[in-house]
């Protein structure tokens, strides 16, 4: 048996389905949130939702970096790239992201000297080998890569690397889900943890969430199982009453997450006040900026920025489908005007947005978008 | 960005003790080893690789299933490769 076997397996998914469907308590509604894109695409790539009861609804988080990047941060951006002293060097997922004016493809085909680099380390082998230029990296992500931000930044000031300094839009999980929590909105009774930032941050910092809000979060791996083990898993705990931070990936996730990167995070950045994420709005203490110790590696105190906020196109409903409030295929313009070849929204850019997911898997059907204009509400606020 | 990509540690690099070269599906490549410190890693264990830094040693059983999670994602997974390959991290 091949080992992936265990985690794909249709008769264990069946067999998993029928426990989840015999969970449910008959005639409640239960709408579990998962937070982070790489679930999404899991669940719409492999049909998940068609193995759950009907009393089961799965909504959409904020939890891909790329689609919460706010329109007036991507025109700062292009703003540093066109200095002709200057290459910007950003992950392949930021080229397409548009700003209020363009994306760095754009700023690219206008002429701005722009870099794909597959890590912030490749950013600084530019710096080294430029040294009559100034490399700014363009850094994005939750805690997955902020600490690679972080060790780049330590290892440069270990060079003394002088033309090198980051733009930093690195944003945190535990906010985000607290500002879901807090807003009005939506009503859930629990959540599917994401797995790669938990490897960095562990399980910990969820548990004001079972605490204070009384919901239960199991953080999950990227499998099809994982992901109904996981709901299963949320399911048993209502059952018996009970809310706590379980994980189900320590295959992959420790506990306690992992000391050396949480360590040089807390050494070379620091906490904003506040900080914008794109259809959600301002939300406190949710991102990181570089710390004093390490100005001269800040990219926002090196160069003078425009920092203009630019309000979302107005056809765009990437925030209510960040907040799990509306459906991709609930979204005025998704599939029509708004494609992953003209993306009006970040949802549609990334991969790992839920518009993309869904876009590429083929999944919306006219059949559904009628079901979804009969009943739109029903699907999103049980 | 976000895709976590499993590799198989071949050897530590002499002059740059956080630095060690991976093969990733035959593609060989440094990366950054320096957060699994703690982990005491040795040639011939499996580590889960993000923008050029180990982040988390697994099982080879582990690696294996995430291997072939990535080959089903398609592009995305193609990307991420075609961007390691263009990785030369010193």
């Amino acid at each position: 048996m091949r080992f992936v076997d265990e985690y794909r397996d249709a008769g264990r998914a069946r067999a998993l389905a029928g426990r989840i469907a015999e969970s449910c308590r008959p005639g409640r509604r239960y709408t579990f949130m998962e937070v982070c894109g790489g679930h999404t695409h899991t669940i719409y790539k492999h049909g998940l939702e068609d193995h759950l009861p009907s009393e089961v609804n799965l909504v959409h988080g904020p939890g891909c970096p790329v689609c919460v990047i706010p329109m007036g941060r991507v025109d700062d951006a292009i703003h540093i790239a066109r200095r002709p002293d200057v290459i910007m060097t950003s992950f392949g997922d930021m080229m397409r992201v548009p700003g209020g004016s363009g994306s760095f493809l754009d700023a690219k085909a206008a002429g701005a000297d722009i870099r794909m680099v597959y890590s912030p380390l490749d950013a600084l082998k530019i710096a080294r080998a430029n040294p009559d230029r100034r490399v700014v990296f363009m850094a994005i992500g939750f805690e997955t890569t902020a600490p690679s931000t972080a060790m780049t930044v330590l290892r440069a000031a270990a060079e003394d690397l002088g033309n090198f300094s980051v733009f930093c839009n690195h944003v945190m999980i535990i906010p985000a889900i607290k500002a879901i929590l807090d807003s009005p909105d939506l009503r859930l009774d629990g959540f599917i943890g994401p797995g790669h930032v938990s490897a960095v941050i562990g399980c910990r910092p969820y548990e004001f969430i079972a605490r204070d809000y009384r919901k239960p979060l199991v953080v999950a791996g990227f499998e099809p199982l994982d992901i109904l083990t996981s709901v299963h898993m949320l399911l048993g705990q209502l059952a018996e009453g009970r809310c706590e931070v379980e994980n189900q990936y320590t295959r992959v996730v420790p506990w306690d997450g992992n000391r050396i990167a949480l360590s040089a995070m807390g050494q070379v950045m620091r906490l904003r006040p506040h900080f914008e994420w794109r259809g959600l709005g301002f939300i406190a203490h949710s991102a990181l900026a570089m710390a004093d110790d390490y100005a001269a590696f800040d990219a926002e105190r090196v160069f003078d920025l425009p920092g203009l906020r630019v309000a979302d196109p107005k056809s765009c409903q990437c925030g209510e489908v960040l907040k799990g409030v509306l459906k991709p295929w609930e979204c005025k313009v998704f599939g029509t005007a708004c494609t992953p070849e003209t993306p009006i929204g970040t949802c549609m850019v990334s991969s790992e947005g839920a518009c993309a997911a869904y876009y590429n898997f083929g999944r919306f059907s006219r059949e559904q978008i009628s079901a979804a204009a009969r009943e739109p509400r029903e699907a999103s606020r049980p | 960005m976000c895709l976590g990509i499993p590799g198989e540690l071949v050897e530590f690099v002499q002059e740059h003790e956080d630095l060690a070269v991976v093969d990733v599906s035959g593609v060989r490549r440094r990366v950054n080893v320096g957060l699994l410190a703690d982990e005491g890693l040795r040639p011939g264990d499996w580590v889960l690789v993000h923008v050029g830094f180990a982040l988390s040693k697994i099982s080879e059983r582990e690696a294996q299933a995430v291997f072939d999670y990535l080959q089903g994602l398609g592009q995305p997974y193609a990307d991420e490769l075609d961007a390691l390959r263009g990785s030369d991290i010193g």
